[in-house]
């Protein structure tokens, strides 16, 4: 089943060529879009000998042997805790309308390799990879998770508003593409007060599709702020594929507003951080926003518990084929970035740190009734 | 506010003695952008440019405040979120959606985030915003230029509603808002915008969730806002020389409303009306009655009536606009209703 919308990028992962000759990050341009790949994206890793078109050498902006090994540890941590969470799930010991994002690590983890604690990141139900790339600590998360009064939101938001503003995640909504006129408002702030922050806005295709995207991409463009918008393509809106519901191409539409636009492999570790660092340093530079489509998939559907039906099975054996927390892992043995020993260590830490967490929550109490009081309006109700 | 702010020059040539309800608004938000850099006001045509608004309520405040004052695009769901985002990030914005019909197209901004952030982020976040927005019936604007709302935002816990009715309350009420940490809806009233009265000083505040005792009375408590209060005090003075003392209550803010005054009101005349410019069913006027009655219902002398416009859709035509519309005529029935043993 060919899809549409081939991507062909130049990419540390696929290309057999470039092992071992420096990393190279592939990236789309608005100007001059690749539309000259074959095969589907997540047959990318597959070694089929994809060569580079168009894309810009940018050598200084790719990442290096620290910068691939912090992207694997933040990875490695939300796959575990992804794990985690669907363990507890299906054991019934944890009650949450979950959203996996498992298969879409790399995503936020190359991304967030470029910011600031102080910067600003928005992001929607199906944002733990976001929060925990942003460094919302895992012990309020899991409470939050499990609805506890010691959660980042006093068990009052849960995981579908997970709300750190310490670590700069700001807004998780739950309303398809609601975080985008929000982020344009932090960075108007940001803009205003003139203190370089970078505000991220995370969301899915099936978002391009709402009004408040086209608002938003054009009142940041004419307002010139300092977002990246990026939108994390795991090619299904709920249960309908890119095909049934996005004419064009999504990165394409950032030429109507005037911004540019790029689409990324979001599973490359290397062509993800160069789309996001150079996004990220464009809005801190003050030249205005980007559209970042980064090609991702899910591996558990829309929520967890949805069967996938509506995903070809074979589509499915190929994604988890190219699962990309392993491929990166076993890239990083490979070029001797890292031992196995190295990996496994990171590994275990990670998961010492998810144990806690789940201990944390799990003993938290939770919230008290008059909870319901406070935080309705600046005062509590019971004083009103 | 910062007290250590520049002194004030008024966008407006000489700082008069009357004022109308559209300059009261333009006060307003001079002398807060003045007092605090985290101000900022945005709507489409609000900037000098674009004419300073569409009836002037912003005009001198772009060149005197540059870019802290912005016009938009018409676009209503990027106006409010980008209010949300810059109130989430700790300044003060006062978004101007241009009329209260078109607040519609922002409803997800408004009811899913400016009134639930505070308490889904457990008090991490806060949303100080404030919506003003213009509404009311009487000058032939149709059904899509004219609906009072006010009911819909009062109904979603999180949200303040306010409806001033003269412009010293429209001054004052809106740099409440202004420097409340709450997102606020500021309902001003079309047909209020040239109505003339008292400039209050400098910096004059009306507190929120606090109504206004604008005549004393012992037979009946009417309990409204907006513009029909106008009427109900024109009632009021007619039956007063028939012998009846009516007592009427401006709730200025509609929610959170002031149940104390309105309750300690009607505990003492034992008798209630409720009046607002927005149609009947399910309004405003209906959570008073109840909570009157689920109060007072052993003291009540006859049930509480209600007030407002037919159950309609705003018409275009002259003659019907003003049959839609509330009236003194209805008022005075109304009152009349609850005094049935002494007419």
């Amino acid at each position: 089943m060919a899809r549409k919308n081939e991507y062909v990028a130049y990419s540390y992962l696929n290309c057999e060529e470039n092992v071992g000759s420096g990393l190279r990050g592939g990236i789309n341009c608005v100007t001059s879009p690749n539309r000259q790949g074959a095969a589907e994206w997540h047959k990318l890793g597959s070694g089929s000998g994809w060569g580079m078109t168009d894309a810009r050498e940018r050598t200084n902006a790719e990442p290096g042997k620290d910068e691939l090994l912090a992207i694997y540890r933040t990875a490695s941590l939300i796959k575990q805790t992804d794990e985690v969470i669907r363990s507890l799930i299906t054991k019934g010991q944890l009650h949450a309308n979950y959203y996996s994002p498992r298969g879409q690590e790399i995503v936020a983890a190359a991304t967030a390799a470029h910011l600031r604690p102080d910067d600003y990141v928005v992001t929607i139900y199906r944002g733990l990879h976001d929060h925990l790339a942003k460094g919302v600590p895992l012990r309020l998360l899991m409470a939050e998770y499990f609805g506890r009064v010691d959660g980042s939101c006093k068990g009052k938001g849960g995981c579908m508003h997970i709300t750190h503003p310490e670590s700069g995640v700001m807004v998780t909504t739950g309303i398809v593409g609601s975080g985008m006129p929000i982020a344009n408002g932090l960075a108007l702030a940001s803009q205003l007060r003139g203190d370089g922050r970078v505000t991220v806005t995370n969301f899915g295709d099936g978002a391009t599709n709402i009004g408040a995207f086209h608002e938003s991409l054009n009142l940041a463009s004419v307002w010139k702020l300092p977002v990246v918008f990026l939108c994390q393509n795991n090619l299904y809106a709920e249960h309908s594929s890119l095909e049934m519901c996005t004419s064009g191409e999504i990165f394409e539409r950032a030429k109507s507003y005037n911004i540019p636009g790029v689409r990324v492999n979001g599973n490359d570790p290397v062509a993800m951080f160069v789309a996001a660092g150079e996004a990220v340093e464009r809005a801190r530079a003050g030249e205005g926003p980007t559209l970042i489509e980064a090609r991702t998939f899910r591996f558990f559907g829309h929520n967890f518990g949805d069967p996938s039906d509506y995903i070809p099975k074979d589509e499915m054996a190929a994604a988890i084929a190219a699962d990309p927390v392993p491929v990166l892992r076993a890239r990083l043995i490979a070029d001797g970035m890292a031992s196995e020993a190295d990996l496994i260590d990171i590994e275990a830490a990670t998961r010492v740190e998810i144990d806690d967490a789940v201990a944390f929550a799990s003993a938290s109490p939770y919230p008290a009734a008059s909870e319901m009081l406070n935080d309705v309006y600046a005062y509590s109700l019971e004083t009103a | 506010m910062n007290s250590a702010a520049p002194a004030v020059t008024t966008v407006l040539p000489i700082k008069p003695t009357k004022i109308t309800c559209g300059q009261a608004t333009q006060i307003a938000l001079d002398e807060a952008l003045a007092a605090d850099p985290n101000v900022i006001v945005f709507g489409e045509d609000v900037a000098d440019p674009e004419g300073g608004g569409i009836v002037g309520m912003t005009a001198g405040l772009s060149t005197k405040y540059g870019n802290r004052v912005r016009s938009t695009p018409i676009s209503e769901q990027a106006i409010v979120g980008a209010a949300v985002g810059a109130a989430l990030a700790g300044m003060r914005p006062v978004a101007e959606i241009m009329l209260m019909n078109f607040m519609t197209v922002a409803m997800d901004m408004v009811v899913n985030h400016a009134a639930k952030l505070r308490f889904m982020s457990g008090g991490k976040t806060s949303v100080p915003l404030t919506i003003r927005t213009m509404s009311g019936v009487g000058i032939g604007a149709g059904g899509q230029h004219s609906d009072m709302y006010e009911a819909w935002f009062a109904h979603v816990p999180g949200l303040k509603v306010v409806v001033p009715s003269n412009p010293a309350d429209q001054q004052g009420l809106l740099t409440s808002c202004i420097f409340d940490d709450d997102p606020c809806i500021f309902v001003e009233t079309t047909m209020l915008a040239g109505f003339k009265g008292e400039a209050p000083p400098r910096d004059h505040r009306v507190p929120l969730s606090k109504a206004a005792v604008l005549r004393e009375g012992t037979d009946v408590t009417l309990i409204g806002y907006g513009r029909p209060i106008h009427d109900a005090l024109a009632v009021a003075a007619k039956l007063a020389e028939e012998g009846l003392s009516v007592e009427v209550i401006d709730l200025r803010t509609v929610m959170p409303w002031d149940e104390k005054t309105v309750l300690a009101s009607v505990a003492k005349t034992k008798r209630a009306v409720t009046l607002h410019e927005a149609v009947k069913q399910f309004g405003v006027g209906a959570e008073i009655s109840s909570r009157i009655h689920e109060e007072l219902f052993p003291v009540l002398k006859a049930p509480v009536q209600r007030v407002g416009s037919m159950n309609s859709i705003v018409p275009f035509s002259g003659p019907l606009e003003q049959a839609y519309m509330w009236s003194q005529a209805s008022i005075e029935a109304a009152i009349r209703n609850t005094l049935g043993s002494k007419t």
